[in-house]
């Protein structure tokens, strides 16, 4: 939803980042603003993968130039849970199994970690567990899925369904959703299309990291943003969308060489 | 059974030949040996004779081993062979002093020893049913000892330098034995204890389990020190060396559940042995525990001694400072259809270092066997080290086995994923090792004991 006037929650001005000393991100400009969605588009290797590790500040990634304002503040000097605790959330492409640690335990101390920077009492396990219940009718997950290490064993659309249930828990002000819906049937990606929106309000943001429209015919984007070659090459409305699904990203690359030619 | 009041002790003599042993540090633990006092009925007492001398025969023609031995290649004893030990002098202990270390699950059902002597008065075990004999061989009835001495020190493997030593100088033994068809649902818990002295003391408890056809035990043998209440694993340069031994008997359908709590003080050399025949349809768990001692080093031997015969070993060792701890498990499977898993943790931090062999025999006869070894290491910081060495001979040509071993770090990208969870790096990585130790934890089944070891584990691994 746009607004006219709405704060502004993200602004990423010049942004260069490597990889072990490759350039990935080449000038990166990137706005975004309170009730809004974004979809960021582009082919593999474009860079969209690693703008979103480096918003969410992957230690692998190094910023060599610009800045990431969030919410007024350059946040490239804070750690990754700095950021989460100031409402920034990546959904992940590929969530992490990690044996040994209860799904529940791992969302209670996550959300008892937000609790607490916000100054907040933590919620003790039963307290919490009501919480989660609730939370969970959002993603359709069974209640059992609580008691599993997190992601062993998940299917693809159960870790997905299950980074958004730790979306609707921690409930941030700008959540990136990395491929969310990639390697999702129909029936998960619907649900998890539900859940996002569900979750979207006028105070809060979504950016989605997508190679395809599909997932753009269940949320809804404001803007839609092409990336190549680690910046953005072309911004629009959905109808943006539409228009690569059926002519492909060449018509404009095409377009850009011929600008870059003509400038 | 009932119990009887404990006859004298006396000494017998080991018959040390007067030049025989070569090995200057072995004679010395010898003669200490040859003055320990046991507490036996007299009756037994030609066997006890008999066994003693054989066994000091048996160490009289080895030397200690170096890394030169194969066996002790990455463990390194020389820092033992400085040391002069002799037996504890003192032993009493009373009830509170001992309290920090019971198990409210097995109030009473607990069997005590402190430097490897009974000690009643700090035992209870009111709380066994009828069928199941919880105690030292002494209070056995005569009948039943001169049975028990049967599977005393006539395992293969027995003329092995460590065993043979403890067989020259037990200064009792502890019997847990359960009669045919008998199911004990409480953990007994048997106790030993060294007390720490002014002088580096040397002690040798010896243990016996026997679970008659078709019985149920889960023990919990805990190895601990009598301390100040203030945490044992702080060094405070006051050595002693626990040579121990249990033998464990599982007849035909029997089933037994071990948990082996190796917590000796920070100044304490462990060397143990867990010496396991498994007739068929048999089960034995180990729970191998490892957090205490200057240097350790645990031999688990089991043998299968009939078909569909299981066996599932579980190791957990988390070790900082400079401790050494070794584990040296064998497995000899020799009927069809046999089960083996293992699962070897080890956590490893400062200086530390920890040494995994585990050897599991496929012969030929052994046809249809399923088994499975996995050796996983964390290493916590830039010097520490690990040795590990899985080591499957595997003769049949129709079996199922698998094997492997890993070391690494904290991983990176699970640290990121947590973190961007907002839970900080501290707590992240407190989170992935708790996780990391708690699936050998949650195996355990006393839980006082699964709690206090997560506290131990967080209390060790948390900067």
């Amino acid at each position: 939803m746009i607004k006219e006037n709405s704060e502004v929650i993200l602004s990423v001005r010049n942004l260069h980042a490597t990889v072990e000393g490759t350039p990935i991100l080449k000038g990166m400009n990137f706005e975004v603003k309170a009730g809004e969605i974004h979809a960021i588009m582009g082919r593999n290797g474009s860079g969209k993968s690693t703008f979103s590790k480096v918003l969410a500040g992957h230690p692998d990634y190094e910023v060599t130039d610009g800045e990431i304002i969030y919410h007024g503040e350059n946040i490239l000097d804070l750690e990754p849970d700095e950021r989460a605790l100031k409402g920034l959330f990546l959904a992940f492409q590929y969530p992490l199994e990690i044996p040994g640690v209860s799904n529940l335990d791992f969302l209670r101390v996550a959300y008892n970690s937000k609790r607490k920077a916000q100054g907040k009492e933590e919620l003790d396990a039963f307290d919490f567990e009501d919480l989660v219940e609730e939370k969970l009718n959002i993603v359709k997950m069974e209640a059992s899925f609580l008691e599993r290490s997190l992601n062993e064993g998940f299917s693809g659309g159960e870790k997905k369904r299950n980074e958004i249930l730790q979306m609707a828990l921690l409930e941030p002000s700008l959540a990136i959703l990395d491929e969310t819906d990639s390697g999702l049937d129909i029936d998960a990606l619907k649900i998890v299309a539900q859940g996002v929106n569900q979750l979207a309000t006028p105070e809060n943001a979504t950016v989605m990291i997508t190679h395809y429209q599909r997932l753009l015919n269940y949320v809804e984007p404001d803007y839609v943003h092409v990336m190549q070659g680690g910046q953005i090459i072309k911004s629009g409305g959905k109808e943006l969308a539409l228009e690569l699904e059926s002519r492909g990203y060449e018509f404009l690359e095409e377009q850009a060489i011929a600008s870059e030619v003509t400038a | 059974m009932t119990v009887e009041t404990s006859p004298t002790p006396y000494t017998p003599t080991l018959n040390l030949p007067p030049d025989a042993p070569s090995d200057e540090f072995l004679n010395q633990l010898l003669r200490q040996s040859e003055q320990q006092k046991v507490n036996i009925h007299t009756e037994i007492s030609g066997w006890l004779q008999e066994l003693r001398q054989r066994s000091a025969y048996d160490v009289t023609k080895q030397r200690m081993p170096s890394r030169k031995d194969e066996e002790w290649r990455f463990t390194d004893i020389s820092e033992l062979l400085g040391l002069t030990f002799q037996l504890p002098q003192s032993g009493e202990l009373t009830k509170n002093a001992i309290a920090p270390l019971t198990l409210p699950e097995a109030k009473q059902t607990r069997i005590v020893f402190v430097n490897g002597i009974f000690a009643p008065n700090l035992s209870d075990t009111s709380g066994l049913p009828e069928g199941v004999y919880a105690g030292n061989l002494s209070n056995l009835p005569l009948d039943n000892c001169y049975e028990a001495i049967k599977y005393i020190a006539y395992q293969d493997g027995d003329k092995e330098l460590f065993t043979a030593l403890n067989s020259t100088g037990f200064p009792d033994v502890a019997v847990i034995w359960a009669n045919p068809n008998v199911i004990v649902e409480t953990p007994i818990h048997l106790l030993f204890i060294s007390t720490v002295e002014e002088q580096p003391s040397f002690t040798q408890p010896r243990g016996l389990v026997i679970a008659e056809q078709g019985a149920s035990l889960q023990v919990v043998e805990h190895f601990a020190v009598a301390s100040d209440n203030q945490c044992s694993d702080i060094p405070k340069n006051r050595p002693y060396f626990n040579n121990n031994v249990t033998e464990v008997f599982i007849k035909e359908n029997a089933r037994v559940n071990h948990t082996r709590n190796q917590r000796e003080s920070g100044d304490g050399f462990h060397i143990g042995k867990t010496a396991v025949s498994q007739e068929k349809h048999s089960h034995y768990t180990c729970n191998a525990i490892t957090l205490g001692g200057k240097l350790s080093r645990h031999n688990l031997h089991i043998w299968q001694k009939g078909e569909s015969t299981e066996t599932y070993l579980n190791g957990l060792t988390l070790i900082g400072r400079e401790q050494l701890a070794d584990t040296h498990s064998a497995l000899y499977l020799q009927y069809p259809h046999g089960v083996t898993d293992q699962l070897h943790k080890c956590v490893v931090d400062d200086q530390a270092h920890s040494v995994f062999n585990g050897k599991v025999h496929v012969p030929q006869a052994a046809q249809l066997t399923n088994a499975g070894q996995l050796n996983r290491n964390l290493l916590l910081s830039p010097k520490a080290r690990v040795n590990t060495k899985p080591e499957l001979q595997i003769t049949a040509d129709n079996v199922k086995c698998t094997h492997g071993a890993t070391v690494s770090q904290i991983s990176a990208d699970e640290l990121f994923y947590l973190q961007s969870r907002g839970i900080n790096a501290e707590n992240a990585r407190n989170l992935l090792l708790d996780a990391f130790a708690g699936e050998i934890l949650e195996r355990l089944p006393v839980a006082s004991l699964q709690k206090v070891l997560a506290q131990c584990v967080a209390c060790r691994t948390y900067e």
